[in-house]
Protein backbone atom coordinates (compact mmCIF):
# COMPACT_ATOMS: atom_id res chain seq x y z
CA UNK A 1 0.00 0.00 0.00
CA UNK A 2 1.30 3.50 -0.93
CA UNK A 3 0.76 6.69 1.02
CA UNK A 4 0.89 10.38 0.09
CA UNK A 5 1.33 12.62 2.69
CA UNK A 6 0.86 16.31 2.02
CA UNK A 7 2.89 18.36 3.39
CA UNK A 8 2.48 22.07 3.98
CA UNK A 9 5.45 24.87 5.14
CA UNK A 10 4.33 27.37 7.35
CA UNK A 11 5.61 30.02 9.90
CA UNK A 12 6.67 28.53 13.67
CA UNK A 13 3.35 29.13 15.86
CA UNK A 14 5.00 31.80 17.55
CA UNK A 15 5.52 34.15 14.90
CA UNK A 16 4.77 37.83 15.56
CA UNK A 17 2.46 38.36 12.08
CA UNK A 18 3.73 41.36 10.18
CA UNK A 19 3.07 43.10 6.64
CA UNK A 20 5.08 44.95 4.22
CA UNK A 21 4.58 46.85 0.77
CA UNK A 22 1.52 48.40 1.85
CA UNK A 23 -0.34 45.51 3.77
CA UNK A 24 0.19 43.18 0.73
CA UNK A 25 2.37 41.05 1.59
CA UNK A 26 3.56 38.81 5.00
CA UNK A 27 6.46 39.76 5.78
CA UNK A 28 9.12 36.97 5.71
CA UNK A 29 11.79 38.30 7.59
CA UNK A 30 13.13 36.93 10.77
CA UNK A 31 10.35 34.18 10.40
CA UNK A 32 11.40 30.45 11.11
CA UNK A 33 9.03 28.25 8.78
CA UNK A 34 8.47 24.90 9.92
CA UNK A 35 5.89 21.85 9.00
CA UNK A 36 2.68 22.72 9.52
CA UNK A 37 1.58 20.88 12.76
CA UNK A 38 -1.48 19.06 11.62
CA UNK A 39 0.92 17.74 9.22
CA UNK A 40 3.69 16.85 11.20
CA UNK A 41 2.18 15.50 14.22
CA UNK A 42 -0.83 13.68 13.03
CA UNK A 43 -0.57 12.82 9.11
CA UNK A 44 2.89 12.23 8.94
CA UNK A 45 3.74 10.31 12.02
CA UNK A 46 0.84 7.91 11.33
CA UNK A 47 1.88 7.21 7.55
CA UNK A 48 4.94 6.37 9.22
CA UNK A 49 3.16 4.32 12.16
CA UNK A 50 1.52 2.39 9.22
CA UNK A 51 5.29 1.90 7.28
CA UNK A 52 6.60 0.34 10.51
CA UNK A 53 3.34 -2.02 11.61
CA UNK A 54 4.14 -3.40 7.57
CA UNK A 55 0.29 -2.06 6.75
CA UNK A 56 2.30 0.44 3.95
CA UNK A 57 5.13 -0.29 1.34
CA UNK A 58 5.75 3.67 0.43
CA UNK A 59 5.68 6.63 2.00
CA UNK A 60 5.55 9.53 -0.03
CA UNK A 61 5.68 13.35 1.08
CA UNK A 62 4.52 15.95 -1.22
CA UNK A 63 5.05 19.73 -0.96
CA UNK A 64 3.63 22.77 -3.27
CA UNK A 65 6.68 25.34 -2.76
CA UNK A 66 9.60 26.91 -4.51
CA UNK A 67 12.90 26.09 -3.81
CA UNK A 68 12.80 27.64 0.61
CA UNK A 69 10.48 24.77 1.21
CA UNK A 70 13.27 22.22 0.84
CA UNK A 71 14.52 22.80 4.35
CA UNK A 72 11.02 21.69 5.41
CA UNK A 73 10.29 18.82 3.32
CA UNK A 74 13.89 17.37 4.59
CA UNK A 75 12.98 17.99 8.18
CA UNK A 76 9.61 15.95 7.24
CA UNK A 77 12.12 13.17 5.70
CA UNK A 78 13.94 13.23 8.92
CA UNK A 79 11.20 12.08 10.81
CA UNK A 80 10.81 9.49 7.62
CA UNK A 81 9.29 8.82 4.64
CA UNK A 82 11.01 7.09 1.45
CA UNK A 83 11.08 10.38 -0.83
CA UNK A 84 10.06 13.30 -0.97
CA UNK A 85 8.07 15.61 -4.04
CA UNK A 86 8.13 19.07 -4.35
CA UNK A 87 6.16 21.00 -6.92
CA UNK A 88 8.07 23.72 -7.82
CA UNK A 89 5.04 26.41 -7.50
CA UNK A 90 3.79 28.75 -4.67
CA UNK A 91 0.44 30.22 -4.10
CA UNK A 92 -2.19 31.20 -1.25
CA UNK A 93 -4.88 29.56 -3.57
CA UNK A 94 -6.09 26.47 -1.97
CA UNK A 95 -7.74 25.52 -5.58
CA UNK A 96 -4.20 25.88 -7.20
CA UNK A 97 -2.29 23.90 -4.29
CA UNK A 98 -4.95 20.92 -4.63
CA UNK A 99 -4.64 20.59 -8.33
CA UNK A 100 -1.25 20.98 -8.48
CA UNK A 101 -1.24 17.66 -5.58
CA UNK A 102 -3.73 15.83 -7.41
CA UNK A 103 -2.12 16.06 -10.90
CA UNK A 104 1.03 14.37 -9.30
CA UNK A 105 -0.93 12.02 -7.07
CA UNK A 106 -3.05 10.57 -10.35
CA UNK A 107 0.93 9.55 -11.91
CA UNK A 108 1.66 7.64 -8.16
CA UNK A 109 -1.50 5.04 -7.56
CA UNK A 110 -1.54 6.14 -3.78
CA UNK A 111 -4.10 4.59 -2.38
CA UNK A 112 -4.52 6.80 1.07
CA UNK A 113 -3.59 10.57 1.25
CA UNK A 114 -3.01 11.92 4.40
CA UNK A 115 -3.48 15.69 5.25
CA UNK A 116 -3.12 17.82 8.28
CA UNK A 117 -7.16 19.48 8.89
CA UNK A 118 -5.40 22.55 8.12
CA UNK A 119 -2.78 24.50 7.84
CA UNK A 120 -2.00 27.24 10.05
CA UNK A 121 -1.18 30.20 7.53
CA UNK A 122 -4.37 30.71 5.38
CA UNK A 123 -6.45 28.23 7.36
CA UNK A 124 -8.61 26.93 4.54
CA UNK A 125 -8.61 23.59 5.53
CA UNK A 126 -9.72 23.18 2.63
CA UNK A 127 -6.83 20.65 0.01
CA UNK A 128 -7.93 17.57 1.41
CA UNK A 129 -11.69 18.01 0.10
CA UNK A 130 -10.31 19.64 -2.79
CA UNK A 131 -7.77 16.89 -3.49
CA UNK A 132 -10.64 14.09 -3.35
CA UNK A 133 -12.51 15.92 -5.52
CA UNK A 134 -10.10 16.32 -8.40
CA UNK A 135 -9.20 12.68 -7.42
CA UNK A 136 -12.47 11.61 -7.32
CA UNK A 137 -12.34 9.34 -4.21
CA UNK A 138 -13.68 9.67 -1.23
CA UNK A 139 -12.89 12.16 1.47
CA UNK A 140 -12.88 11.79 5.66
CA UNK A 141 -12.57 15.37 7.44
CA UNK A 142 -10.89 15.88 10.63
CA UNK A 143 -10.24 12.12 11.54
CA UNK A 144 -9.23 11.88 15.07
CA UNK A 145 -8.37 7.75 15.00
CA UNK A 146 -7.24 5.65 12.18
CA UNK A 147 -6.40 2.35 11.12
CA UNK A 148 -6.19 0.12 8.22
CA UNK A 149 -7.02 -2.97 7.60
CA UNK A 150 -8.12 -5.42 4.25
CA UNK A 151 -7.82 -2.81 1.81
CA UNK A 152 -10.17 -0.41 4.10
CA UNK A 153 -10.00 2.14 6.22
CA UNK A 154 -11.81 2.43 9.88
CA UNK A 155 -11.76 6.32 11.18
CA UNK A 156 -13.08 7.81 13.83
CA UNK A 157 -13.63 11.65 12.82
CA UNK A 158 -15.33 14.40 14.38
CA UNK A 159 -19.02 15.43 13.61
CA UNK A 160 -21.02 18.40 14.53
CA UNK A 161 -21.26 17.63 18.70
CA UNK A 162 -19.47 14.57 18.90
CA UNK A 163 -17.80 11.47 17.10
CA UNK A 164 -18.78 9.19 14.51
CA UNK A 165 -16.73 5.77 13.14
CA UNK A 166 -16.74 5.62 9.29
CA UNK A 167 -15.29 2.53 7.44
CA UNK A 168 -14.56 3.24 3.53
CA UNK A 169 -12.61 1.00 1.27
CA UNK A 170 -9.29 2.41 -0.25
CA UNK A 171 -8.14 4.97 -2.02
CA UNK A 172 -9.64 7.87 0.64
CA UNK A 173 -8.13 10.70 1.36
CA UNK A 174 -7.76 11.70 5.30
CA UNK A 175 -7.36 14.52 6.93
CA UNK A 176 -6.14 14.34 10.73
CA UNK A 177 -6.66 16.10 14.06
CA UNK A 178 -5.37 15.49 17.35
CA UNK A 179 -5.89 12.20 18.69
CA UNK A 180 -4.16 10.39 14.82
CA UNK A 181 -0.83 9.90 15.99
CA UNK A 182 1.34 11.55 18.52
CA UNK A 183 4.16 14.10 17.93
CA UNK A 184 7.79 12.76 17.07
CA UNK A 185 11.05 14.01 17.68
CA UNK A 186 13.98 13.01 14.70
CA UNK A 187 16.55 11.29 15.84
CA UNK A 188 20.21 11.99 14.46
CA UNK A 189 20.23 9.00 12.55
CA UNK A 190 17.04 9.86 10.47
CA UNK A 191 18.51 13.33 9.99
CA UNK A 192 21.21 11.73 8.65
CA UNK A 193 19.50 9.32 6.64
CA UNK A 194 17.15 12.42 5.22
CA UNK A 195 20.56 14.42 3.22
CA UNK A 196 20.73 10.98 0.95
CA UNK A 197 16.75 10.49 0.70
CA UNK A 198 15.19 11.33 -3.09
CA UNK A 199 13.69 14.90 -3.11
CA UNK A 200 12.31 15.25 -6.71
CA UNK A 201 11.50 18.64 -7.91
CA UNK A 202 8.30 18.58 -10.52
CA UNK A 203 7.69 21.02 -12.59
CA UNK A 204 4.35 22.63 -11.79
CA UNK A 205 1.18 21.55 -13.87
CA UNK A 206 -0.54 24.65 -16.31
CA UNK A 207 -3.14 25.66 -13.70
CA UNK A 208 -4.44 29.00 -12.90
CA UNK A 209 -4.69 30.07 -9.29
CA UNK A 210 -8.82 31.21 -8.75
CA UNK A 211 -8.06 33.87 -5.50
CA UNK A 212 -5.94 36.20 -4.71
CA UNK A 213 -4.72 37.87 -1.39
CA UNK A 214 -5.14 41.60 -2.18
CA UNK A 215 -4.20 42.80 1.49
CA UNK A 216 -4.03 41.97 4.99
CA UNK A 217 -4.72 43.49 8.03
CA UNK A 218 -4.00 42.74 11.78
CA UNK A 219 -7.29 42.75 14.04
CA UNK A 220 -7.75 45.88 16.18
CA UNK A 221 -5.78 46.19 19.22
CA UNK A 222 -7.88 46.45 22.39
CA UNK A 223 -8.25 49.67 23.98
CA UNK A 224 -6.99 49.04 27.49
CA UNK A 225 -8.58 46.41 30.05
CA UNK A 226 -10.63 47.42 32.99
CA UNK A 227 -9.89 45.53 36.01
CA UNK A 228 -12.60 44.46 38.52
CA UNK A 229 -11.76 43.94 42.16
CA UNK A 230 -11.87 40.34 42.64
CA UNK A 231 -14.33 41.04 45.75
CA UNK A 232 -16.94 42.70 43.37
CA UNK A 233 -18.25 40.36 40.78
CA UNK A 234 -21.40 41.90 40.79
CA UNK A 235 -19.97 44.82 39.16
CA UNK A 236 -18.37 42.52 36.39
CA UNK A 237 -21.85 41.12 35.88
CA UNK A 238 -23.24 44.54 35.50
CA UNK A 239 -21.22 45.53 33.48
CA UNK A 240 -20.98 42.55 31.15
CA UNK A 241 -25.27 43.28 30.48
CA UNK A 242 -24.97 47.02 30.60
CA UNK A 243 -21.94 47.79 28.66
CA UNK A 244 -20.46 44.60 26.64
CA UNK A 245 -24.19 43.90 26.19
CA UNK A 246 -22.93 39.97 26.10
CA UNK A 247 -25.31 38.63 29.23
CA UNK B 1 -29.44 33.62 -12.13
CA UNK B 2 -29.47 32.71 -8.05
CA UNK B 3 -27.49 32.65 -5.01
CA UNK B 4 -27.28 28.93 -3.85
CA UNK B 5 -26.88 28.42 0.30
CA UNK B 6 -26.52 24.79 1.61
CA UNK B 7 -29.20 25.19 4.43
CA UNK B 8 -27.83 22.49 7.00
CA UNK B 9 -30.00 20.89 9.91
CA UNK B 10 -29.72 18.70 12.85
CA UNK B 11 -32.54 15.96 12.89
CA UNK B 12 -34.75 18.13 10.77
CA UNK B 13 -34.01 21.55 12.96
CA UNK B 14 -32.30 24.53 11.09
CA UNK B 15 -29.56 25.58 13.62
CA UNK B 16 -28.95 29.51 13.82
CA UNK B 17 -25.75 29.13 11.97
CA UNK B 18 -28.13 27.95 9.02
CA UNK B 19 -30.00 31.07 9.07
CA UNK B 20 -26.90 33.03 9.46
CA UNK B 21 -25.89 31.68 6.28
CA UNK B 22 -29.32 31.99 4.56
CA UNK B 23 -29.34 35.61 5.57
CA UNK B 24 -25.48 36.24 4.05
CA UNK B 25 -26.52 34.73 1.01
CA UNK B 26 -29.59 36.99 0.99
CA UNK B 27 -27.79 39.78 1.09
CA UNK B 28 -25.32 39.09 -1.80
CA UNK B 29 -28.34 38.03 -3.91
CA UNK B 30 -29.88 41.87 -3.23
CA UNK B 31 -26.96 43.53 -4.17
CA UNK B 32 -27.06 41.23 -7.51
CA UNK B 33 -30.49 41.90 -8.04
CA UNK B 34 -30.92 38.10 -7.54
CA UNK B 35 -32.58 35.73 -5.71
CA UNK B 36 -31.26 33.03 -2.99
CA UNK B 37 -32.28 29.12 -3.17
CA UNK B 38 -31.73 27.02 0.11
CA UNK B 39 -30.87 23.60 -0.65
CA UNK B 40 -31.77 21.05 2.35
CA UNK B 41 -31.01 17.90 2.03
CA UNK B 42 -32.55 14.76 3.92
CA UNK B 43 -34.87 14.42 6.11
CA UNK B 44 -37.21 18.31 7.24
CA UNK B 45 -40.13 19.29 7.86
CA UNK B 46 -42.02 21.56 5.00
CA UNK B 47 -42.92 23.89 7.79
CA UNK B 48 -39.03 23.98 9.07
CA UNK B 49 -38.34 24.21 5.87
CA UNK B 50 -40.68 27.30 5.10
CA UNK B 51 -38.93 29.41 8.15
CA UNK B 52 -35.75 29.83 5.90
CA UNK B 53 -37.98 32.36 4.21
CA UNK B 54 -37.62 34.26 7.34
CA UNK B 55 -33.73 34.88 7.12
CA UNK B 56 -34.59 36.19 3.17
CA UNK B 57 -34.86 32.87 1.14
CA UNK B 58 -37.18 32.80 -1.64
CA UNK B 59 -36.99 28.85 -2.25
CA UNK B 60 -35.84 26.38 -0.53
CA UNK B 61 -35.40 22.87 -2.51
CA UNK B 62 -35.79 20.32 -0.74
CA UNK B 63 -33.67 17.05 -1.50
CA UNK B 64 -35.63 13.99 0.74
CA UNK B 65 -33.72 11.15 -0.23
CA UNK B 66 -33.19 9.54 3.81
CA UNK B 67 -29.63 8.58 3.31
CA UNK B 68 -28.78 12.14 2.86
CA UNK B 69 -29.23 12.58 6.71
CA UNK B 70 -26.01 11.37 7.42
CA UNK B 71 -23.13 13.91 5.97
CA UNK B 72 -21.54 11.98 2.67
CA UNK B 73 -19.42 14.88 0.89
CA UNK B 74 -19.47 13.16 -2.19
CA UNK B 75 -23.20 13.35 -2.06
CA UNK B 76 -24.16 16.44 -0.88
CA UNK B 77 -21.35 17.68 -3.43
CA UNK B 78 -23.37 16.22 -6.55
CA UNK B 79 -26.76 17.97 -5.22
CA UNK B 80 -25.28 21.28 -4.84
CA UNK B 81 -23.40 20.92 -8.30
CA UNK B 82 -26.33 19.31 -9.55
CA UNK B 83 -28.74 22.49 -8.64
CA UNK B 84 -26.34 25.51 -9.58
CA UNK B 85 -26.17 23.96 -13.09
CA UNK B 86 -30.22 24.37 -12.73
CA UNK B 87 -30.12 27.23 -11.21
CA UNK B 88 -27.09 28.88 -13.41
CA UNK B 89 -25.99 29.91 -9.89
CA UNK B 90 -23.09 32.44 -9.98
CA UNK B 91 -22.22 31.84 -5.82
CA UNK B 92 -22.50 28.99 -3.38
CA UNK B 93 -22.57 29.48 -0.03
CA UNK B 94 -22.33 27.11 2.78
CA UNK B 95 -20.56 27.08 6.36
CA UNK B 96 -17.22 27.32 7.71
CA UNK B 97 -17.73 23.99 9.99
CA UNK B 98 -17.64 19.81 9.67
CA UNK B 99 -19.99 19.49 6.90
CA UNK B 100 -18.91 22.97 4.84
CA UNK B 101 -15.58 22.07 5.25
CA UNK B 102 -15.96 18.79 3.55
CA UNK B 103 -18.50 19.69 0.72
CA UNK B 104 -17.49 23.33 -0.26
CA UNK B 105 -13.99 22.64 -1.66
CA UNK B 106 -15.70 18.85 -3.82
CA UNK B 107 -17.73 21.71 -5.40
CA UNK B 108 -14.84 24.04 -5.83
CA UNK B 109 -13.08 21.81 -7.56
CA UNK B 110 -15.87 20.09 -9.77
CA UNK B 111 -16.84 23.74 -10.73
CA UNK B 112 -13.66 25.12 -11.46
CA UNK B 113 -14.78 27.92 -8.68
CA UNK B 114 -12.73 29.97 -6.40
CA UNK B 115 -12.79 29.42 -2.76
CA UNK B 116 -12.57 31.09 0.36
CA UNK B 117 -13.00 28.90 3.74
CA UNK B 118 -14.08 30.88 6.64
CA UNK B 119 -15.18 34.33 5.50
CA UNK B 120 -16.04 37.42 8.02
CA UNK B 121 -17.38 39.67 5.81
CA UNK B 122 -20.05 40.50 2.82
CA UNK B 123 -18.41 40.63 -0.11
CA UNK B 124 -17.05 43.76 -1.98
CA UNK B 125 -17.92 43.88 -5.01
CA UNK B 126 -16.43 47.09 -5.93
CA UNK B 127 -13.53 45.66 -7.57
CA UNK B 128 -13.97 41.92 -7.90
CA UNK B 129 -15.06 39.84 -5.38
CA UNK B 130 -12.87 40.37 -2.37
CA UNK B 131 -14.26 38.73 1.24
CA UNK B 132 -11.88 39.38 4.03
CA UNK B 133 -11.42 35.94 6.36
CA UNK B 134 -8.92 35.05 9.32
CA UNK B 135 -5.51 33.96 8.25
CA UNK B 136 -2.98 32.87 10.92
CA UNK B 137 -5.22 31.01 12.81
CA UNK B 138 -6.44 34.40 14.26
CA UNK B 139 -3.45 36.61 14.41
CA UNK B 140 -4.24 38.64 10.91
CA UNK B 141 -7.11 38.82 8.33
CA UNK B 142 -6.68 38.96 4.49
CA UNK B 143 -8.71 40.39 1.58
CA UNK B 144 -8.92 38.03 -0.67
CA UNK B 145 -10.50 38.19 -4.30
CA UNK B 146 -11.95 35.26 -6.40
CA UNK B 147 -11.30 35.36 -9.92
CA UNK B 148 -13.34 32.91 -11.54
CA UNK B 149 -16.78 32.81 -12.63
CA UNK B 150 -18.31 30.77 -10.25
CA UNK B 151 -17.55 31.57 -6.73
CA UNK B 152 -18.02 29.26 -3.32
CA UNK B 153 -17.58 31.07 0.28
CA UNK B 154 -18.06 29.69 3.65
CA UNK B 155 -18.55 31.20 6.72
CA UNK B 156 -17.44 31.68 9.98
CA UNK B 157 -20.22 30.50 12.12
CA UNK B 158 -21.63 33.07 15.18
CA UNK B 159 -20.03 35.85 12.99
CA UNK B 160 -23.36 37.76 11.25
CA UNK B 161 -25.91 38.34 13.38
CA UNK B 162 -29.35 37.31 12.10
CA UNK B 163 -32.48 39.77 11.93
CA UNK B 164 -34.90 37.03 11.41
CA UNK B 165 -37.68 38.60 9.24
CA UNK B 166 -41.37 37.52 8.29
CA UNK B 167 -41.58 35.48 5.13
CA UNK B 168 -42.49 31.73 4.50
CA UNK B 169 -39.84 30.51 1.27
CA UNK B 170 -41.74 28.44 -1.57
CA UNK B 171 -40.60 24.75 -0.79
CA UNK B 172 -39.57 22.28 -4.04
CA UNK B 173 -38.61 19.02 -3.95
CA UNK B 174 -35.84 17.73 -6.06
CA UNK B 175 -35.19 14.28 -7.22
CA UNK B 176 -31.05 13.99 -7.17
CA UNK B 177 -29.73 10.74 -9.15
CA UNK B 178 -27.37 9.21 -6.77
CA UNK B 179 -24.76 6.00 -7.67
CA UNK B 180 -23.66 3.75 -4.96
CA UNK B 181 -19.97 5.25 -4.68
CA UNK B 182 -21.78 8.21 -3.28
CA UNK B 183 -22.76 6.69 -0.38
CA UNK B 184 -19.67 4.11 0.23
CA UNK B 185 -18.61 5.59 3.08
CA UNK B 186 -20.41 3.39 6.36
CA UNK B 187 -21.28 4.76 9.27
CA UNK B 188 -20.52 2.38 11.69
CA UNK B 189 -21.15 4.22 14.56
CA UNK B 190 -21.98 7.63 16.04
CA UNK B 191 -21.38 9.26 19.84
CA UNK B 192 -23.36 12.74 20.32
CA UNK B 193 -22.45 14.95 23.24
CA UNK B 194 -26.28 15.87 23.99
CA UNK B 195 -27.61 19.10 25.91
CA UNK B 196 -23.95 20.51 25.41
CA UNK B 197 -23.91 23.71 23.42
CA UNK B 198 -21.28 22.80 20.67
CA UNK B 199 -18.06 25.04 21.04
CA UNK B 200 -18.08 26.51 17.57
CA UNK B 201 -21.57 27.87 18.09
CA UNK B 202 -21.53 28.66 21.61
CA UNK B 203 -22.12 32.43 22.41
CA UNK B 204 -20.87 32.12 26.14
CA UNK B 205 -17.82 30.44 26.38
CA UNK B 206 -15.69 29.36 29.97
CA UNK B 207 -12.16 28.35 29.30
CA UNK B 208 -9.32 27.36 31.58
CA UNK B 209 -5.78 26.63 31.61
CA UNK B 210 -3.00 25.21 33.52
CA UNK B 211 -3.49 27.44 36.61
CA UNK B 212 -6.73 25.82 37.34
CA UNK B 213 -3.78 23.18 38.53
CA UNK B 214 -6.02 19.87 38.39
CA UNK B 215 -8.94 18.32 36.44
CA UNK B 216 -10.39 18.17 40.10
CA UNK B 217 -10.69 21.89 40.00
CA UNK B 218 -13.00 22.02 37.16
CA UNK B 219 -16.17 22.16 38.70
CA UNK B 220 -16.31 25.74 39.53
CA UNK B 221 -15.67 26.27 35.38
CA UNK B 222 -18.56 23.83 34.88
CA UNK B 223 -20.82 25.55 37.78
CA UNK B 224 -20.24 28.86 35.77
CA UNK B 225 -20.71 27.89 32.47
CA UNK B 226 -23.80 26.15 33.66
CA UNK B 227 -25.62 29.25 35.36
CA UNK B 228 -24.67 31.12 32.18
CA UNK B 229 -25.65 28.69 30.06
CA UNK B 230 -21.74 28.75 28.36
CA UNK B 231 -19.51 25.81 26.48
CA UNK B 232 -16.23 24.58 28.21
CA UNK B 233 -13.13 25.43 26.65
CA UNK B 234 -9.38 25.06 27.47
CA UNK B 235 -6.13 25.54 26.53
CA UNK B 236 -3.30 23.28 24.90
CA UNK B 237 -1.54 22.03 27.91
CA UNK B 238 -4.83 21.21 29.58
CA UNK B 239 -6.02 19.25 26.58
CA UNK B 240 -2.15 17.73 26.21
CA UNK B 241 -2.10 16.52 30.23
CA UNK B 242 -5.48 15.33 29.07
CA UNK B 243 -7.40 17.01 32.07
CA UNK B 244 -9.92 18.23 29.41
CA UNK B 245 -11.19 15.81 26.21
CA UNK B 246 -8.64 17.31 22.75
CA UNK B 247 -12.28 18.74 21.52
CA UNK B 248 -12.26 21.66 24.03
CA UNK B 249 -8.53 22.67 23.06
CA UNK B 250 -9.05 26.19 21.12
CA UNK B 251 -5.58 28.27 20.30
CA UNK B 252 -3.80 27.99 17.26
CA UNK B 253 -3.35 24.37 17.10
CA UNK B 254 -6.71 23.32 17.90
CA UNK B 255 -10.27 25.50 17.42
CA UNK B 256 -11.19 28.72 16.56
CA UNK B 257 -13.54 30.33 18.15
CA UNK B 258 -15.60 33.88 18.06
CA UNK B 259 -18.67 33.96 21.01
CA UNK B 260 -19.81 37.05 22.34
CA UNK B 261 -18.11 36.64 25.71
CA UNK B 262 -14.90 34.28 26.49
CA UNK B 263 -13.58 34.04 29.88
CA UNK B 264 -9.93 32.87 30.35
CA UNK B 265 -9.40 31.14 34.21
CA UNK B 266 -5.91 30.55 35.08
CA UNK B 267 -4.69 30.89 31.00
CA UNK B 268 -1.75 33.17 30.61
CA UNK B 269 -2.05 34.27 27.49
CA UNK B 270 0.34 32.50 25.23
CA UNK B 271 0.43 34.45 21.37
CA UNK B 272 -1.29 30.71 20.01
CA UNK B 273 -3.85 30.82 22.36
CA UNK B 274 -4.65 33.92 21.56
CA UNK B 275 -4.65 33.23 17.60
CA UNK B 276 -7.66 31.21 18.56
CA UNK B 277 -9.71 33.33 20.67
CA UNK B 278 -9.04 36.63 19.81
CA UNK B 279 -12.29 37.33 17.60
CA UNK B 280 -14.12 36.65 20.67
CA UNK B 281 -16.25 40.01 21.05
CA UNK B 282 -15.71 40.27 25.01
CA UNK B 283 -12.79 38.90 26.99
CA UNK B 284 -12.82 38.31 30.24
CA UNK B 285 -9.63 37.27 32.02
CA UNK B 286 -9.10 36.13 35.53
CA UNK B 287 -5.82 34.75 36.60
CA UNK B 288 -3.62 35.32 40.02
CA UNK B 289 -0.36 36.63 37.73
CA UNK B 290 -0.85 40.10 37.10
CA UNK B 291 2.02 39.92 34.87
CA UNK B 292 -0.20 37.36 32.49
CA UNK B 293 0.14 38.51 29.31
CA UNK B 294 -3.79 37.73 28.49
CA UNK B 295 -4.66 40.52 30.59
CA UNK B 296 -3.44 42.97 27.74
CA UNK B 297 -5.83 41.30 25.39
CA UNK B 298 -8.97 41.50 27.67
CA UNK B 299 -11.51 43.96 27.96
CA UNK B 300 -12.15 43.14 31.61
CA UNK B 301 -9.81 41.62 34.13
CA UNK B 302 -9.45 40.13 37.54
CA UNK B 303 -6.22 39.41 39.98
CA UNK B 304 -7.47 35.98 41.69
CA UNK B 305 -7.55 33.08 42.80
CA UNK B 306 -9.75 31.44 40.23
CA UNK B 307 -10.82 28.86 43.21
CA UNK B 308 -12.22 31.99 44.83
CA UNK B 309 -13.07 34.30 42.37
CA UNK B 310 -15.13 31.95 39.92
CA UNK B 311 -17.65 30.65 42.94
CA UNK B 312 -18.12 34.18 43.47
CA UNK B 313 -18.69 34.87 39.81
CA UNK B 314 -21.26 32.34 39.44
CA UNK B 315 -23.14 33.18 42.65
CA UNK B 316 -23.01 37.17 41.20
CA UNK B 317 -24.17 35.80 37.66
CA UNK B 318 -26.93 33.74 39.38
CA UNK B 319 -28.15 36.79 41.68
CA UNK B 320 -28.23 38.77 38.06
CA UNK B 321 -30.29 36.13 36.60
CA UNK B 322 -33.03 36.38 39.74
CA UNK B 323 -33.26 39.64 39.76
CA UNK B 324 -33.50 40.34 35.84
CA UNK B 325 -36.02 37.30 35.17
Amino acid sequence: MKILVCISQVPDTTTKIAFSDNNTHFSTQGVTFIINPYDEWYALVRALELKEGGVASDVHLVTVGKADAEPVIRKALALGGDEAIRIDTDSSDPYLVAAQIAEYAKTGNYDLVLCGKESIDYNNGAVGALLAGFLDINFIGFATNVQIENNAATVKREIEGGEETDTCALPLVISCQKGVAEARIPNMRGIMAARTKPLKVVAPADIQPLTNIVSYELPPAKTGVKMISPENMDELVELLHSEAKVI
Amino acid sequence: MSIIVLAEHTQGVFKKKSFEAVQYAAAIAEKQGTTVTAVAVGTVADSELQSLGQAGAKKVLHIADARLDNLSARAYAKVLIAVAQKEDAKVIVALHDVTGKAVAPRVSAALKAGLVAGAVSYPDTTNGFVVKKTVFSGKAFAFVNITSDIKVVTLMPNTFPVKKGEGAAAVEKLDVSFDDKDFSIQVKEVSKVTGAVPLSEAELVVSGGRGMKGPENWYVLEDLAKELGAALACSRPVADAHWRPHHEHVGQTGGTIRPNLYIAVGISGAIQHLAGVNGSKTIVVINKDPEAPFFKAADYGVIGDAMEVVPRLTAAVKKFKETHG
